[in-house]
């Protein structure tokens, strides 16, 4: 068997075999997809039942802002941690040992993480539209499925590159969170940057997420004018992509640490 | 014979900490050989080397004709890899793992024959986490078997199992080797070098310090003890570098047992004595195993 159309197969297996896994750890289920889905039923309750202009309600801002927040989640945060636990388990070892090639294996927890992104996007989108009177608009909905592939590639690279810098399975879940929940905060995704100071605007432009965030957000946006997509968001979440995918190229080990 | 597995002056150190120093050896196609030594005398590395998760900083390693560490796929497709404790999916079934592993190797043995094999069928669709240790020693070894392979690597297959659990490994083991498969062994056990191995090799500190079967490990480190009480023990004769007497027992450490206890007897009846409470006892494994280490410490501080 060789060349890529015989390893699509292997592919598919990987993806649906991390796929089950995924399903079957309450705990990680829960953190990726419910929480989100928990933080847009609570702030739509508690902000959103009367109309913010025209028509349209809280949800209509806030939902596709939770549903960066779960697709982030489900590839950044969850994929690193995941990573990094089945490394310190010697899963990974025990892959390396096999014939399947390592790019199949990643591949395989990316795509899987992806899907678990696509779901949740789908689920986030689904509730408001059916509780909190989010209305669907297709117009730039092609801007949309184009942030959120860049979106889950840097994503995704980023989360191995956490992976590959911290060696230790306990203490990635906190390394993960300590970036992706300040960066969450610095980026809109809870709050409005309306009346946030200029450092913080400043701040919150280096990072990829605001830039994932916003062209996404105002894809939805019926009062959205102009432009959705800036090139600076496309240059920036690319240098993300780029400096994640070096990182994890040059540093990621699939030895559980510490085996001498 | 071909060999599956040749190394000649491997060396792997860690800073300071030499892993090994120099290890030469071969393993003939079909053959079990057992590497033997002490935690930390390196066998894990020269394992790990051989199923190229470790670069060596040197000497010449040819497995099935592969180097390991550039070998890549084609290699691995033709090695089986049980190593300790390594981590799997645990909310995956018994079946699921097999099925999921074996599906990179171009030869892959039916789910169901793997699982009969290492008798897990009443867990074959249970939950990983559901298993006891053995019971999941033994999913890793229809693990290491997924891909039918030609060598397979066993690191400490029964460390930490209790006497049921190693007989019961034993026999599989044994089961592997009746099907041809060539297997690299390691283990701290002297009785399961000797049980399952064609041939030993046993190492210390990083160096070989025996080699051979397991009767001419024996054999030639062999010191049979003869023992016997007698009243009077004056005018016994000089066997090997007895008698030792203390009180009234007398002990010789011989070894022509058959020659010396001739003499021995002979003498005895010849003067009507009887040896009271003889004893001839071959010593344990575990004896010659501690001689053959000890040696190796006297031989160092020589140096």
């Amino acid at each position: 068997m060789t060349g890529l159309r015989a390893d699509l197969p292997l592919l598919w297996r990987q993806i649906r075999s991390q796929n089950r896994t995924f399903w079957r750890t309450p705990v990680a289920a829960f953190f990726t997809l419910a929480l989100p889905v928990f933080f847009l039923v609570l702030f739509s309750v508690l902000f959103g039942s009367a109309e913010v202009a025209e028509g349209y309600r809280f949800s209509q801002f806030f939902a596709p802002a939770m549903a960066v927040f779960a697709a982030g989640s489900a590839t950044f945060t969850s994929l690193s941690i995941g990573t990094a636990l089945a490394r310190d388990q010697g899963i990974l070892k025990r892959v390396r040992g096999t014939p399947l090639p390592p790019w199949i294996y990643m591949s395989g927890r990316i795509g899987s993480a992806v899907w678990i992104a696509v779901v949740s996007v789908v689920v986030m989108f689904s509730v408001a539209w059916a509780l909190f009177g989010f209305v669907m608009l297709w117009d730039n909905l092609g801007v949309a499925l184009l942030m959120f592939v860049l979106g889950m590639a840097t994503f995704s690279a980023l989360g191995l590159s956490v992976c590959a810098v911290v060696k230790n399975a306990d203490s990635v879940p906190a390394v993960a969170n300590a970036f992706f929940l300040p960066m969450a905060f610095i980026s809109g995704i809870f709050i409005p940057l309306d009346d946030a100071p200029g450092w913080l605007l400043v701040l919150g432009d280096v990072f990829p997420l605001k830039h994932f965030a916003e062209p996404f957000g105002d894809s939805f946006n019926p009062f959205h004018t102009g432009q959705v997509l800036g090139w600076e968001n496309l240059a920036i979440m690319s240098a993300w992509l780029v400096l994640g995918l070096i990182i994890t190229i040059r540093f990621f080990s699939w030895d559980p640490k510490g085996s001498g | 014979m071909a060999s599956a597995i040749r190394v000649k002056n491997l060396v792997k150190t860690y800073g300071e900490v030499t892993a090994l120093g120099g290890v030469s050896f071969a393993v003939d196609e079909g053959e079990v050989l057992a590497l033997l030594g002490p935690n930390g005398a390196g066998k894990t590395t020269a394992v790990e080397i051989l199923e190229g998760y470790r670069q060596a900083d040197s000497g010449e390693i040819d497995v099935l004709g592969f180097r390991p560490t550039a070998g890549g796929r084609a290699f691995r497709d033709r090695i089986g890899i049980v190593l300790q404790e390594t981590g799997i999916e645990l909310v995956l079934t018994v079946r699921e793992v097999i099925e999921l592993y074996g599906v990179s190797y171009s030869r892959r043995r039916p789910a169901d024959e793997l699982i009969s094999l290492v008798g897990l069928e009443e867990k074959a669709d249970a939950r990983i986490k559901t298993l006891s240790g053995g019971q999941r020693r033994r999913l890793d070894l229809a693990l290491g078997l997924v891909g039918d392979p030609d060598l397979v690597f066993l690191d400490e297959p029964t460390t930490g199992f209790d006497p049921a659990a190693r007989r019961k490994s034993w026999e599989l083991v044994e089961g592997l080797t009746a099907l041809g498969k060539t297997i690299l062994l390691t283990t701290h056990y002297l009785d399961e070098a000797q049980h399952l191995a064609d041939r030993i090799v046993v190492l210390n500190e990083g160096r070989i310090v025996a080699e051979g079967t397991p009767q001419s490990l024996g054999s030639a480190q062999a010191v049979t003890t003869v023992r016997f009480r007698m009243a009077d023990p004056a005018g016994l004769p000089a066997l090997g570098d007895g008698p030792d007497i203390e009180d009234n027992l007398v002990t010789y450490r011989v070894t022509q047992p058959t020659a010396d206890l001739y003499s021995l007897t002979r003498w005895a009846v010849e003067r009507g004595v009887e040896l009271a409470d003889l004893e001839v006892t071959r010593p344990s494994l575990e004896d010659i195993y501690l001689d053959i280490m000890d040696q190796a410490d006297n031989e160092r501080r020589q140096e």
